[in-house]
């Protein structure tokens, strides 16, 4: 689900790096109020297990594929989940640099779409209202499937937004969230059987490791049944807001062409050419892909060839240059 | 599983290898080369679908880091190999539902085809771009970047910390992989009913090593961050005149089609004669 930068514009990017440096904010305070200093070490430390774990392959009895760890439950299930976000940050992060996983520009859409409603959602919705005060293995097994599920399909449909706010895709809204939702609804249950069989044997071994499940004397903010209304009426909303939204709005491809070509429509003429530019239409990928008649527009393309490399040739030779007089200062 | 686990290991340390060498390039000041990097991912980000002509002179940057930085091509893209396939299926649509006709210099070409190719070089550009850093500045200097950029501190300790034990987590999550594939020969990954106890033995290991490792730093003085490497890292001239130089070339050809109009010149100068 990590985004590379080339989904990403520019605006969409720093929106939902807005919004992943709020939430970080406010995790980092949280943390702070907590006043626990063994925090960070644990918090780098399950970062990296939660890293290396990730590759462990697990079969998936019945079929020939594997499934792998849901990374934002388990930590926020141990850490909470303004640690666990925190920490997800981190992941994320080394993800993007070293094993160009997810973008850097765009690693403010992947907190949001992977840790904030993995650690956030996932904890504060379903982990604390059906554990506090009243853990036993089925409730476990229960929030961590729910919680990986509900987490996985919020992140992908923010996944399906963002791509399209960003105009990378042609792929209309419906197609495009139709091809998402399905998959990750499977990817979600099996990440949060095995996050389940993980957090049973913790429970089992050290109840005390998770997180809530300690605090038996605190009520949870929200029961199941306030949980299960709030996020029926934020489906609706959402739901029936983007699809007003996708309504309405024109298509915005028109208003490209005409801006590029300074024409939204070809001309054509004659019965066999409209049949013949029907069957081009549906066939080619490259249509009129030849000269026009005017020498000058030949003359561009020609220029932009010689154009690129030449510069690519300056820039190669000049670092050449640079680096041939460095050596021989040395 | 096991290879799996052997080559992020290999990919870890080489491309710490290659960051810890003593390049000009590895000596700039890490604050501006992560700003040039974010700066250069924003300015190809923000080319339009369409603009091809413009994002095909972006290539500059990267270029002169390849061969200022002397780093080999081909490595770099068997590592980015794996990420090209998911942005090429995101743009494969475009040529089909995108049936509009642009007009790039003499061709008439179909819109989507332009916008996927854009897509793909979008692409490349990017990830080339944060592979060239991480190759020629240590994870350690990263972070040190980010918090002389303000960065929380809590966020820069744990990335700090996290970096440091992937490799052990690495090396200890491929010994019991493969201690567990040499018990069950054959199959393709791990049983469903040891799902629970094989990580979660690691997990309990790994929270007891978390305590053992914070008591090991209050031993040796730590006060909740790493000054240690912010003693190396000195703003000069040098990375100054590199950044804006950069900060200069980028917005240049971000404003210009620099190739273009290189190329109208040449040719309109061999007219002349």
């Amino acid at each position: 689900m990590h985004m590379a930068d080339a989904l990403v514009a520019p605006a969409v990017a720093g929106t939902m790096y807005a919004c992943s440096a709020a939430a970080a904010a406010y995790s980092i305070k949280k943390v702070r109020e907590e006043n626990d200093p063994e925090k960070i070490p644990v918090m780098g430390v399950m970062g990296a297990f939660v890293f290396a774990t990730q590759m462990v392959n697990f079969t998936i009895p019945g079929t020939g594929s594997s499934g792998h760890l849901c990374g934002g439950m388990l930590l926020s299930a141990i850490l909470g989940p303004h640690a666990g976000f925190l920490t997800m940050i981190g992941i994320l992060l080394i993800q993007a640099l070293l094993f160009a996983d997810g973008g850097l520009l765009a690693l403010g859409c992947n907190i949001w779409n992977m840790a904030f409603y993995g650690c956030f959602v996932g904890a504060l919705l379903i982990w604390r209202p059906l554990l506090t005060g009243k853990a036993d293995k089925t409730r476990i097994i229960t929030a961590s499937i729910l919680g990986c599920v509900l987490t996985l399909q919020l992140g992908a449909f923010s996944v399906t937004l963002e791509t399209l706010c960003s105009g990378v895709t042609e792929l209309p809204f419906a197609v495009f969230a139709a091809a998402m939702q399905p998959v990750h609804l499977i990817i979600g249950l099996v990440e949060g059987l095995i996050t389940a069989a993980v957090l049973c044997f913790v429970y089992d071994a050290r109840p005390e490791l998770l997180w809530g499940i300690s605090s038996s004397g605190r009520r949870a903010r929200f029961d199941l049944k306030t949980t299960l209304v709030i996020l029926t009426v934020c489906t609706a909303l959402i739901g029936g807001g983007m699809s007003l939204a996708a309504s309405g709005d024109p298509d915005g491809l028109e208003w490209s062409i005409e801006k590029t070509a300074g024409t939204a429509e070809l001309e054509a003429e004659g019965g066999l050419y409209e049949k013949a530019a029907e069957v081009q239409e549906i066939s080619s990928i490259l249509p009129d892909y030849s000269f026009r008649s005017s020498e000058s527009a030949a003359g561009t393309s020609f220029s932009g060839l010689i154009g690129s490399l030449i510069v690519g040739l300056f820039c190669a030779g000049s670092c050449m240059l640079l680096r041939i007089f460095r050596k021989t200062r040395r | 599983m096991t290879s799996k686990i052997d080559g992020a290991m290999y990919d870890l340390h080489h491309i710490d290898a290659l960051a810890s060498r003593d390049t000009g390039i590895n000596r700039i000041y890490s604050p501006v080369k992560l700003m040039v990097t974010v700066m250069y991912i924003a300015l190809v980000m923000s080319f339009s679908k369409y603009d091809i002509a413009g994002l095909a002179g972006m290539f500059v940057y990267p270029a002169a880091m390849f061969i200022l930085g002397d780093i080999s091509f081909r490595d770099t893209l068997r590592r980015i190999r794996a990420v090209l396939p998911l942005i090429c299926i995101i743009g494969i649509f475009n040529p089909l539902l995108d049936r509009s006709v642009i007009q790039i210099g003499a061709f008439a070409v179909r819109g989507g085809a332009v916008s996927m190719a854009t897509l793909i070089l979008k692409g490349f550009y990017t990830v080339l771009a944060a592979y060239l850093l991480a190759a020629t500045c240590s994870a350690e200097r990263i972070c040190l970047a980010l918090e002389i950029l303000h960065v929380p501190r809590m966020i820069v300790t744990q990335i700090m910390l996290m970096y440091r034990y992937i490799f052990l987590f690495l090396g200890e999550v491929g010994r019991i992989s493969q201690a567990y594939a040499l018990r069950a020969p054959g199959q393709k990954g791990i049983h469903f009913k040891a799902w629970g106890a094989l990580v979660g033995q690691l997990l309990l290991r790994s929270i007891d090593r978390a305590g053992r490792v914070y008591e090991s730093m209050l031993l040796r003085g730590f006060n909740g961050s790493f000054s240690v490497f912010r003693q190396k890292e000195r703003l000069r001239l040098r990375d100054a005149a590199f950044g804006s130089f950069w900060a200069a070339v980028l917005i240049l050809f971000r404003s210009v089609p620099v190739v273009v109009e290189v190329g109208n010149a040449v040719t309109a100068s061999f007219g002349a004669r």
